[in-house]
């Protein structure tokens, strides 16, 4: 026990830093003498180097997380701020499928499950993690071993089913935050409802972890979820400017430190950063793309496997996604979190995530991004793996069109899974849309 | 005759299509083939050959899936290209309807000839000219024949399916269970028809206009009309809309 939190810390502090400088250093001298090639886009943001140190290290302590501190394994849209007072190391299998997803290793993890009788259909992330379990193969080097899984239904269902896979291949406590649908408000009895499940969570990773939750802790990580919230919003604000300091693409892998850091001080300090480098890009009148003459709203998870292929095409043509309702989602909800109540507020705030909300509440952020960020178009990626996400985009597409006056186009594709992307008529259908815009 | 100013090429999954036309966007001279797997040595036969036919010094407009390997000045997605050349041939705007070797798309177009909005099948030939060419050509039917094998019909068998791979399957066993080769070949388009039909509406009111090489296929124009409670206005030389807005788009 003390030596695997020996070798955690160090992880984290001495050896992980030393590996990323010396990894650092020999891509530069590779990079050394080569001609720099004609881009569409700005030079990389100087943080993109800090943000692969942070979420290089995160994984890399990770790796001797198990026996050395409590590891759960989480939602994206769990409370994770709840269990940092208790010394839990946070997993986020969506967040690590995401990973599998850009480095398209999802086929090999999804047929390794296929063959246990998982359907296709399933979400592409439950496939390739639960695929990544039985297999071993993970981008990570090693997946440290859960000892509470944490499920929260507000973002589809499908986390229940798979959650108890994980529970049943594990064998650890599997606590579960269920949150009803929310048509409009949620009423009283509903924020009672999961409160109630938010106290029960705490006492069983109490028992897990072998510690008490000192409530001053969990006020203090409250402040920090909603700061990060607060922060990160900042970030995504900038792209209101014209041009852009950054792409909505670029939000895509800048948000890991809002989901899987959320609630910890590291993650406050990036975004603080962040936020500095992109306001002098602002002052500076840089843009994320080196000409910006459209700008569009992207609906929807990434296309984790396409994004460089998608947004070069878009940036060669002048389109820049200057803003996504997905990044977005970790706005609106860590606002909401209040630190005078840490479990009521979350309650509140874990319930009203725009995917536990009805059609008429996500117009409503659309159209709201859409009008705040300048769109003149907008893209709503109908994702075959998402379908809470991707129910009721034919009806968002003719609003967004009607209310607005904007183009919209609908384009499938999968979030992780390369089998579901035709790429080619994609590719035209996308550019049959930049063409239909006036130049 | 006036020199040709312009030369587009329609490079499709079936038939590769080329025009000239002059200053005004008339047509000057066209050409039709099967696509050929050599789409920039075919491409570069057609503009030779118009530019011998027409004369001049066109400019190229390249346009359909071999557009990237076709030696032009522009090239454009069909969708663009489908619009401009439709309202040229038109004169008017309207809901284009344009069933190709390959998909389907359906354009909502402007009163300037721009596009306002489109769809398309996804990922699925059930809806395409394909669909009707596999099928027939399993019943043995020689497209020239089809319009009039269809109204010979008394009634439309109900093909359920809309996946071409099954489709052929149903249309198997409705062989083998004794319907009459002119009911299924009706219900074929029937079953065509109401997936058109329903992309269509998708894209909201406005006259129905049909481009593409199946619009020269009467059963379906009469099918599609049908589906639709109102007359789909068939273009003048459907075929080449495609290639007419190539060539429009370099002028």
């Amino acid at each position: 026990m003390m030596l695997r939190r020996v070798q955690y810390e160090l992880a984290g502090r001495a050896v992980g830093p030393l590996l990323l400088r010396l990894e650092a250093w020999q891509r530069a001298r590779a990079r050394r003498g080569k001609a720099a090639k004609q881009s569409p886009f700005a030079p990389p943001l100087e943080c993109t180097r800090k943000l692969k140190e942070l979420m290089s290290l995160h994984y890399l302590r990770g790796r001797y997380a198990d026996g050395a501190v409590p590891v759960a394994w989480v939602t994206s849209g769990f409370p994770v701020e709840i269990l940092r007072p208790l010394g839990f190391h946070a997993v986020y299998p969506e967040n690590h499928a995401a990973m599998c997803g850009v480095q398209r290793i999802v086929p090999e993890l999804s047929d390794a499950v296929e063959r246990d009788g998982y359907s296709r259909d399933l979400c592409s992330y439950a496939r390739s993690d639960l695929g990544s379990v039985k297999t071993g193969k993970t981008p990570a080097g090693r997946l440290p071993r859960p000892d509470l899984l944490a499920c929260c239904t507000n973002i589809c269902q499908t986390v229940l089913y798979w959650y108890r896979a994980l529970a049943d291949h594990f064998r650890v406590p599997l606590v579960l935050v269920d949150t009803p649908f929310v048509y409009g408000e949620a009423p009283p009895h509903h924020e009672r409802y999961v409160r109630d499940q938010l106290e029960e969570v705490v006492r069983a990773a109490e028992r897990v972890s072998g510690r008490r939750a000192d409530p001053e802790e969990l006020v203090r990580a409250a402040r920090l979820a909603r700061e990060g919230a607060r922060l990160w919003g900042e970030c995504l604000a900038t792209g209101k400017a014209r041009p852009a300091p950054w792409t909505g693409f670029d939000g895509f892998f800048h948000m890991a430190p809002i989901v899987a850091l959320r609630g910890d001080e590291e993650c406050n300090a990036y975004y603080r950063m962040l936020l500095d480098e992109l306001r002098d890009r602002v002052r500076r009148g840089v843009g994320g793309i080196r000409d910006e003459r459209h700008r569009l709203l992207w609906d929807n998870l990434p296309v984790w496997f396409a994004v460089r292929e998608l947004s070069t095409l878009l940036a060669e043509r002048g389109f820049n996604f200057v803003c996504t309702s997905y990044t977005n989602a970790w706005v609106e909800a860590g606002l909401q979190v209040d630190p005078a109540d840490p479990l009521a507020s979350a309650a509140r705030a874990y319930s009203h995530v725009i995917l536990n909300q009805d059609l008429r509440n996500r117009l409503g952020i659309l159209t709201r991004l859409a009008r705040d960020w300048g769109c003149d178009g907008a893209v709503l990626h109908s994702d075959r793996s998402c379908k809470p996400y991707s129910i009721g985009q034919v009806d968002l597409k003719d609003r967004l069109a009607k209310d607005l006056g904007i183009r919209v186009l609908l384009l499938e594709a999968d979030h992780s899974d390369p089998r579901a992307w035709a790429a080619e008529p994609s590719e035209n259908r996308l550019t049959a849309f930049m063409e239909s815009f006036p130049s | 005759m006036t020199a040709a100013a312009a030369v587009g090429v329609d490079a499709g999954s079936t038939t590769c299509k080329a025009v000239a036309i002059d200053r005004a966007g008339r047509i000057l001279a066209r050409r039709v083939e099967a696509a050929s797997p050599r789409v920039e040595e075919q491409a570069a036969r057609l503009v030779a050959e118009l530019r011998a036919e027409a004369r001049g010094d066109p400019a190229v407009g390249a346009t359909g899936y071999g557009r990237k390997r076709i030696q032009a000045g522009r090239a454009l997605t069909e969708i663009t290209c489908h619009a401009r050349g439709a309202f040229a041939l038109a004169g008017r705007p309207g809901v284009l309807v344009d069933v190709g070797g390959q998909d389907t798309k359906v354009i909502k177009v402007g009163p300037g000839g721009e596009v306002l909005d489109f769809a398309m099948n996804d990922k699925c030939a059930a809806g395409t000219g394909r669909f009707l060419e596999v099928i027939l050509a399993r019943l043995h039917v020689p497209l020239a024949e089809v319009a009039a094998c269809a109204a010979g019909a008394a009634r439309a068998v109900r093909v359920s399916s809309t996946c071409t791979v099954f489709a052929e399957t149903e249309v198997i066993s409705l062989v083998a269970n004794g319907e009459p080769l002119e009911d299924i070949v009706k219900g074929l388009h029937v079953s065509l028809a109401s997936r058109v039909a329903a992309l269509a509406r998708g894209l909201g009111g406005g006259e129905v206009l049909m481009s593409g090489g199946v619009a020269l296929n009467a059963a379906m124009v009469a099918a599609l009309s049908e589906a639709l409670g109102a007359r789909v206005a068939v273009l003048p030389d459907p075929q080449l809309a495609g290639a007419l807005g190539a060539a429009l788009s370099v002028l």
